[in-house]
């Protein structure tokens, strides 16, 4: 892991803006955000239902389905504009350079190829130099390093269970030994003693492998156990990014304060706590002020009129956007 | 962790990437793409019904079917000869009298052709229904009762299904003499409601495992209600695209049937017409305009029909209407020196 | 009487009052053709009560059998053997009327709420047909003022926009609420929830699970709380049952549940809940295993594969309860 504090993030955002293109108005999913990856780390990206985190995920992997557009902004990878990059070069940056594992993405498998194929498909596809035999190692070798036995390689996905299947999905993203991996929400569909194993899991082949994880999930409590940094995204923006030893512990953002105590705890007395009311607002008409203005209970009439800007207090090492801190 | 201070690009007093394209705002975006906000007069309507009405391919569909459903209805307004009697000399060329000309038997093609519509659309349109129906109410039962009553219903769907359509049909007319249009009509839907029931049942089987008709039931609602009013209207594309894809195959089907001559030839359709015109050797003898209107007609209704169908489609199916703006983000990434990202 | 009128009168059923008893209840699944048959034990003797006034959470991974155990209490399906009684009429013999009033008097909230909502009908008509079955005496203009009241109490407001609406008009914690409604409709006695929450954001499950208790509390409701989560399993409910491959390994109150867990499998259920105040923990490699298919051939305990304190006897025979605490069992031969 580099060290030198000079040294060029690995995936720089700046700006990005993704819209939803509708049939009679256009949805702001993201709403120009910035954020970076350093080598070797897990950056989480934290939110709820609607907040733009998916459409980050897709964006930064250059999956953005029809109707949605990236309508601005950069993505620099290594140094390169990815938001520019032709068809050739697309093949070269995805899977190699860049893995994805999906929600549900155990269930992306080709029910009727046995999963040896599949992986080794994809192997063959990028590195065709290394031949079926080749492939076929690398393939033992990524199981092995997921933790499913060698000789499970020749069946069928639906002789495998959902948490086997989903780190055969890992096995594949690895498979080319990439810098960066996109999670989004790999371990939702899975019960809570799988999710952590296999979360555990990653964070081991991270620091083994040495590659860098974007982490989206919704589960603040999951990424705060395995997260290096955490942004909380609400309504298209980043609300906060800090560190996650600090993130819940000195919460900058109200929304990050209010996500904070939706968690009921586990020991002390058995007491009434309060979510956060109201909704988000509609992404087609979005207020002029500070989004999460409606819901907070400490707005001011500042918060309604202008949006406020993400910035950094060294004091708390962290960033985040709130007229409170100011 | 410990690069936290001096690598956070917002302490590094990190200038906003200039190479970063700006985004436009959303209002801009919008007349960039031409995307309008659509007048108000939809949002009154059903969601679907809105939806189909600002479908251009289903309109124009449907109004290909208003003007000919409506010529073949105000037939005595259109003309004054009789489609069964002469009405000048034979074959004569379409002119200022006999707008489409005249066969070989010398009656109006023009006046054939509105008379004939009402039987040949009636009876596609009435085979097409009926076939619909059929295959809705059996698919529907099979799919929502199962056991028995799914063996027994699929045993005859798949009767129906196996035994190859027009042969069969052939068949039939044969062994009534001369068919007239309704028992050919009676015929169609008797025979043509398979692929309905197929694509009804499949629908009604994963319907009814949602959790909105496990609740019903939990609520006591009779069964008849729950088919009826929870899982019919989840349906409805699926039963449309049944309907026009059936009315389709009843027109052509009846059409071929007269043409090979199985119909009653003394009636007057499209599909007679067609006879008339090949045992008279028309195209032959160079009289195109006995042949060529029937033709055309019966392809415009088809034609009409799937277009409806499309829309029904892309209703059902949201991902295919999404193909409408492609043309509009490619030129805006375009603009931007930028590629679409999927292939 | 109306829903004002009921809130004024107070609750329908004396507090602490046994309404709901599973008494040895197994289920048995027939699957595959004549020539492949497995018979898959879902339930295997399930006791459990349903107490007026308070909840019974029952935690469990997927395809421990918790939603057919609520399906069970709701007449879905019929238990292969022992009884499940209801104010201590087996429920296996209601028909006709009697049914019918069952059906009102224990109703269920589904986890989706894409799902348990009719997309094609208004949110009025999801209130509406309820009240037409189960509540008669109710008609004309007073209709409309009950399904307004249910919204306003369920915190629809204003309520007479919702009546118009379409489910996909709502959020996933708006359409919760309609279905909360919707089963409050009909004045049960009993609330079967089967994970309500799952399938909402994080900010919106407490306020889900803040109105359940609060019609618990008004009403008295006896409520069975299906969930994954064992951290909203003790937010929710005084009582906490859990459920592993279709035996219940341990049942107590939730407080003692969480937080003298016995059973290596609740043990196991609690260390995997996210803790931020323990991070980069080093316990490790224990590679979880599938919940086993167990069938009417198996025998011992389900949680031999993944138990930490297998011994010979696990294997052959599955543990009869002992008490602990006054109302604490567990099922483990080694504790």
């Amino acid at each position: 892991m580099s060290s030198s504090p000079v040294s060029r993030p690995l995936m720089e955002v700046r700006g990005l803006t993704v819209d939803y293109v509708g049939e009679t108005s256009v949805a702001r999913a993201v709403n120009g955000i910035d954020f970076d990856i350093r080598e070797g780390e897990a950056f989480g990206l934290a939110g709820e239902s609607g907040c733009g985190k998916s459409t980050v995920a897709f964006a930064l992997a250059r999956l953005t389905r029809l109707p949605g557009l990236v309508s601005g902004g950069s993505v620099r990878f290594g140094g390169e504009e990815v938001l520019s990059f032709g068809k050739a070069r697309l093949k070269a940056y995805r899977w190699r350079e860049v893995s994805f594992v999906f929600q549900s993405a155990m269930n992306a498998l080709n029910p009727v190829i046995p999963v040896s194929e599949q992986i080794m498909d994809v192997i063959e596809t990028h590195e065709p130099r290394l031949g079926e035999k080749g492939a076929r190692a690398r393939a033992v070798e990524m199981f092995e390093l997921v933790g499913i036995p060698p000789a499970r390689l020749d069946d069928y996905p639906h002789q495998f269970s959902g948490g086997m299947r989903q780190r055969i999905c890992i096995a594949i993203a690895l498979a080319l030994k990439p810098r960066l991996i996109i999670m989004d929400e790999p371990t939702t569909a899975l019960d809570v003693v799988v999710q952590r194993d296999i979360i555990e899991q990653i964070v081991e082949l991270k620091a083994q492998l040495g590659f860098s994880v974007l982490f989206i999930t919704h589960d603040l409590g999951l990424m705060i156990e395995f997260c290096d940094r955490i942004g909380v995204m609400y309504s298209g923006e980043l609300v906060e990014v800090a560190p996650a030893s600090s993130i819940l512990t000195n919460p900058q953002h109200p929304y990050t304060k209010a996500l904070g105590n939706s968690f009921p705890p586990l020991t002390g007395p058995r007491q009434r706590l309060e979510g956060i009311a109201g909704s988000p607002p509609d992404l087609r008409m979005l207020p002029k002020g500070c989004r999460f203005a409606p819901r907070c209970p400490h707005a001011m009439q500042v918060c309604a009129d202008t949006a406020p800007e993400l910035r950094f207090y060294p004091a708390q090492q962290s960033e985040a956007a709130c007229h409170l801190l100011n | 962790m410990s690069e936290l201070t001096q690598s956070s690009p917002l302490a590094l007093g990190a200038q906003p990437d200039t190479g970063a394209a700006l985004a436009p705002t959303q209002l801009e975006l919008m007349r960039e793409l031409g995307v309008k906000p659509r007048p108000g007069w939809t949002s009154r309507l059903s969601p679907g019904l809105a939806a189909f009405v600002t479908n251009g391919k289903g309109m124009a569909g449907v109004v290909i079917l208003l003007i000919l459903v409506l010529t073949s209805l105000c037939a005595p307004l259109l003309t004054d000869f009789d489609p069964k009697r002469r009405a000048g000399k034979p074959h004569v060329e379409p002119g200022y009298e006999h707008v489409l000309g005249t066969t070989r038997m010398g009656k109006d093609v023009f006046t054939q052709l509105v008379y004939g519509g009402r039987v040949s659309l009636a009876v596609g349109f009435g085979a097409g229904i009926a076939a619909a129906m059929i295959g809705l109410a059996i698919g529907i039962s099979a799919g929502y009762f199962g056991g028995r009553v799914d063996d027994i219903l699929s045993f005859f769907v798949n009767v129906v299904l196996v035994l190859p359509g027009l042969p069969l049909i052939i068949v039939i007319a044969t062994m009534v003499e001369e068919a007239s249009p309704l028992v050919i009509g009676l015929v169609l839907a008797l025979t043509g409601w398979g692929w309905a029931a197929r694509t009804i049942r499949t629908q009604t089987l994963s319907l009814r495992t949602r959790e909105f008709v496990l609740s019903a039931e939990l609520m006591g609602e009779k069964k008849w209600r729950i088919i009826l009013v929870e899982i019919f209207p989840n349906m409805l594309s699926f039963v449309m695209g049944g309907f026009v894809l059936g009315t389709i195959a009843a027109i052509l089907a009846e059409a071929a049937l007269e043409f090979i001559g199985l119909g009653d030839p003394n009636a007057v359709t499209w599909g007679t017409m067609l006879f008339w015109a090949q045992n008279n050797l028309a195209l032959q003898s160079g009289a195109w305009w006995e042949i060529w209107p029937p033709c055309i007609a019966i392809m415009l209704t088809g034609a009409a029909l799937v277009l409806v169908n499309f829309a029904v489609d892309e209703i059902t199916n949201p991902q295919l209407r999404a193909s409408r703006r492609i043309g509009g983000i490619r030129r805006f990434l375009n603009r931007r020196g930028r590629s679409a990202d999927v292939f | 009487m109306s829903l004002a009128e009921l809130e004024r009168s107070g609750p329908a059923t004396a507090p602490g009052r046994t309404v709901v008893e599973m008494d040895g209840v197994d289920k048995d699944f027939v699957l595959g053709s004549l020539l492949n048959r497995t018979v898959l034990r879902a339930l295997s003797g399930i006791s459990l009560k349903l107490v007026s006034g308070r909840a019974l959470a029952l935690v469990g991974e997927s395809g421990s059998g918790k939603s057919t155990c609520a399906r069970m209490v709701a007449r879905v399906f019929q238990p292969t053997r022992g009884t499940i009684s209801f104010e201590g009429e087996n429920i296996a013999g209601f028909t006709g009327r009697r049914l019918e009033r069952y059906r009102s008097e224990v109703q269920m909230v589904f986890q989706d709420p894409f799902g348990s909502l009719n997309p094609t009908q208004t949110i009025g008509y999801h209130l509406e047909r309820p009240l037409r079955l189960h509540r008669p005496e109710i008609s004309g203009k007073a209709v409309e003022e009950e399904m307004l009241a249910l919204l306003e109490r369920v915190g629809l407001r204003p309520a007479a926009d919702y009546l118009k609406r379409r489910p996909h008009e709502l959020s996933g914690g708006q359409r919760q609420r309609v279905a909360i409604a919707r089963a409050l409709s009909v004045q049960p006695v009993v609330l079967l929830a089967d994970e309500p929450t799952s399938m909402l954001d994080v900010s919106v499950r407490l306020g889900i699970l803040n109105l359940l208790e609060d019609m618990k509390s008004q009403r008295q409701l006896a409520a069975l709380y299906i969930t994954h989560d064992i951290a909203t399993a003790r937010y929710f409910a005084e009582d906490t049952a859990v459920l592993y491959a279709g035996h219940l390994l341990e049942q107590g109150p939730s407080e003692e549940i969480t937080e003298r867990p016995q059973h290596p499998y609740t043990q196991l259920l609690i260390e995997a809940v996210p803790n931020p105040a323990r991070k980069n923990s080093t316990t490790r490699s224990r590679r979880a295993t599938d919940i086993p298919l167990w069938t009417n051939q198996s025998r011992g305990c389900p949680f031999v594969s993944r138990c930490p304190r297998v011994t010979a006897i696990c294997k052959e025979t599955m543990p009869a309860p002992t008490q602990i605490g006054s109302s604490h069992t567990v099922r483990c031969h080694n504790l």
